[in-house]
């Protein structure tokens, strides 16, 4: 693998990763709320 | 209207990211003197782009904003939080494709440049401000807290913009934003450039939205479960 697509490669998936793991806690999140409401 | 808005901003992202990628990669012409190494040049001045000025920024006027007695509210002080958190991903993703542009241009992959050491030191204090987060305090104390840290540690944002005109650098001087405001690149590397810079900041608005979305659910949480423990104890008493 070149240095232009391990840049690519690397900056792509951290940032999807990232964006996965907001989703993943937000999910979460509401549950719990929604839980702890009741 | 701002639903619609709202369920729109992640696939537009994703679909202008992709677009900047096909372009840079395959679509755009190598340097005369870099080759394809250039193509790194719509990624990694976008991350730094989004993480020092938007990231950083944003974060600066929300904790100006909070520690303004008018303007406090914990809506700035969330905002920075999340600004914060999703600028130092940004950070890091920019040392590391400027690490790896380096390797191949410089020789090396790291050296104490002004430019990089700046740039490593905002991230730095920016994890610090995240650090200071987590010590637990009362809402209004942590956000006071938290907005002096940022506005210290903003001040570094100016350095690290400068330092290419400041020191002599490894680093090359700024393409589009020097000091005579006249872009040295154009035709198709210019406009793929500037597609960068769009999508990586509507990735970055997306991003900033879901991450305040959280911190807003985790407050409610906490009141929630506080008032449930309050109801608790009060019937413990009754009884």
């Amino acid at each position: 693998m070149g240095y232009v697509d391990a840049g690519y490669v690397i900056s792509l998936t951290t940032l999807a990763v990232y964006a996965a793991s907001l989703v993943i806690r937000l999910r979460r999140e509401r549950a719990r709320t929604k839980g702890a409401g009741r | 209207m701002r639903h619609t808005l709202d369920k729109l901003l992640g696939p537009v992202s994703v679909a202008l990211v992709a677009i900047t990628v096909w372009l840079g990669l395959f679509v755009t012409p190598p340097d005369a003197q870099q080759g394809d190494l250039v193509r790194l040049v719509y990624i990694h001045p976008a991350l730094a782009w989004v993480a020092l000025y938007v990231a950083f920024g944003m974060a600066a006027v929300c904790s100006l904003l909070y520690l303004w007695p008018r303007t406090r509210s914990m809506v700035f002080d969330r905002l920075a939080a999340s600004a914060v958190e999703v600028g130092v991903v940004f950070t890091v993703l920019t040392l590391i494709t400027g690490s790896i542009w380096g390797r191949p241009t410089w020789g090396v992959w790291w050296t104490w440049d002004a430019r990089l050491t700046s740039t490593a030191l905002l991230g730095v204090l920016f994890i610090g401000y995240l650090a200071l987060r987590r010590v637990p305090a009362e809402p209004h104390i942590r956000a006071r807290r938290c907005a002096v840290a940022a506005l210290f540690a903003a001040v570094d944002v100016p350095i690290v913009h400068f330092s290419v005109v400041w020191w002599q650098t490894l680093h090359q001087g700024a393409t589009v934003l020097n000091p005579n405001l006249t872009p040295t690149i154009h035709g198709l590397m210019a406009w793929t450039l500037l597609l960068s810079f769009v999508a990586f900041t509507l990735v970055f608005v997306w991003m900033v939205i879901a991450r305040y979305r959280l911190e807003t659910l985790r407050e409610e949480g906490e009141d929630v479960e506080l008032a449930e423990a309050l109801v608790a104890r009060r019937s413990e008493g009754v009884s």
